[in-house]
């Protein structure tokens, strides 16, 4: 059965009470120790790759060089034969014949290196994919345990706090009350804060000598000489 | 990360908070450790953190299936399979007979990540509530 089927099940089933464990501990602990191995595993097929790969990488040098050194053998017993050495061209041939030996013994071990080195690489993705998934079903398993002890956490609070639970409506009803309350205060010292810049105007245009001025005693005595004349 | 460094963080923000939130972390003990996070202004509706191997989850709790019209919840199902998509950074889940929302974040996850994570599923969980208030007794 699939990690996620069993989850389902316990659930279902009733696992979610509080306390009882989805899969047990022992279970959990020996599946944490699989992943453990599976990674050691993994790191020393990764090291057997990198040697493997510069096997590979020197008998592949090997190769190039043997080609190499063929062609130019073929070159040196073409000129004796030019020369009519017959002799010196047959030395060539042999040493041509000792090389093209040694270079289908190298392209063999080549062959042979580049398998292993692919069969290798195949193998490492192979165990790291199935890392990933042992430790993604081993995080299922860990984050259902963990949410149901959060649960139980939070549960034993609440009932320990006496603090009731509201239904979802009362408790928008409440944050909407609040955020109407703030909005309300905010608007109202929206409210004050243009009346205090709108006094503030006037005592500067006042200052300034416009707008209607208070009565002083010589504007008032101004008025009285107006009257007399 | 643990349940202890984001709550210092998110309490020593105070006003300084990217969203705009003012965050109060209470943390409950247990067998697993939780934050209790508060919102002011929203503390009816707080939302619960706590850390495994691998994961941040944040939990905030929408309403019971005794809340539910009983005619209703294959429609409100439907309602909330098919936002779950569009609902940003946040699932529907349901934990024992409640419902919630939550959203998981990795473990390496930043505090601002926290933090954003926070502010989002606050404001699914009040928008959530209302939109699915037709279904609700």
């Amino acid at each position: 059965m699939s990690i996620f089927k069993k989850i389902m099940t316990a659930i279902r089933g009733g696992a979610s009470e509080a306390g009882e464990a989805i899969i047990d501990a022992n279970a959990t602990r020996i599946f944490e120790q699989e992943i453990r191995d599976a990674e050691n595993h993994l790191t020393k097929a990764k090291r057997d790759l990198t040697g493997v790969m510069a096997e590979q990488m020197s008998a592949n040098r090997d190769v190039t060089r043997l080609q190499r050194e063929i062609s130019e053998h073929e070159g040196y017993a073409g000129q004796a034969l030019e020369k009519g050495d017959e002799t010196l061209a047959l030395a060539v041939a042999e040493k041509i014949a000792t090389l093209e030996s040694d270079l289908s013994a190298q392209q063999q071990a080549l062959d042979s290196f580049s398998g292993n080195a692919d069969r290798l690489k195949e193998l490492v993705k192979k165990s790291e994919r199935q890392v990933t998934e042992h430790k993604r079903q081993l995080s299922m398993v860990k984050t259902t345990e963990s949410v149901q002890k959060a649960t139980s956490a939070i549960t034993d609070n609440f009932s320990s706090s006496n603090s009731k639970l509201l239904s979802a409506k009362d408790s928008l009803e409440r944050i909407k009350a609040k955020q109407q309350k703030f909005d309300d205060k905010m608007k109202a010292a929206e409210i004050l804060e243009s009346e205090n810049s709108d006094s503030s105007l006037a005592a500067q245009l006042k200052a300034a000598g416009i707008g209607s001025q208070e009565n002083s005693a010589n504007s008032v005595l101004d008025r009285i000489r107006a009257k007399q004349k | 990360m643990n349940i202890h460094t984001i709550a210092d963080h998110l309490n020593s923000l105070a006003d300084n908070s990217d969203t705009g939130m003012d965050f109060d972390c209470q943390p409950i003990s247990g067998e697993v450790d939780v934050l209790q996070i508060t919102i002011l202004g929203r503390e009816e509706l707080p939302v619960f953190l706590s850390v495994t191997d691998d994961q941040i989850l944040c939990i905030s709790y929408l309403w019971g299936a005794d809340e539910v019209k009983t005619d209703c919840v294959n429609a409100m199902h439907e309602s909330m399979l098919e936002m779950n998509i569009p609902m940003p950074l946040s699932s529907f889940s349901k934990i024992g007979d409640k419902y919630v929302v939550f959203g998981a974040l990795s473990i390496n996850s930043t505090f601002e990540d926290i933090e954003h994570e926070l502010a989002v599923l606050s404001n699914n969980a009040l928008e959530v509530i209302d939109d699915m208030s037709d279904f609700l007794v």
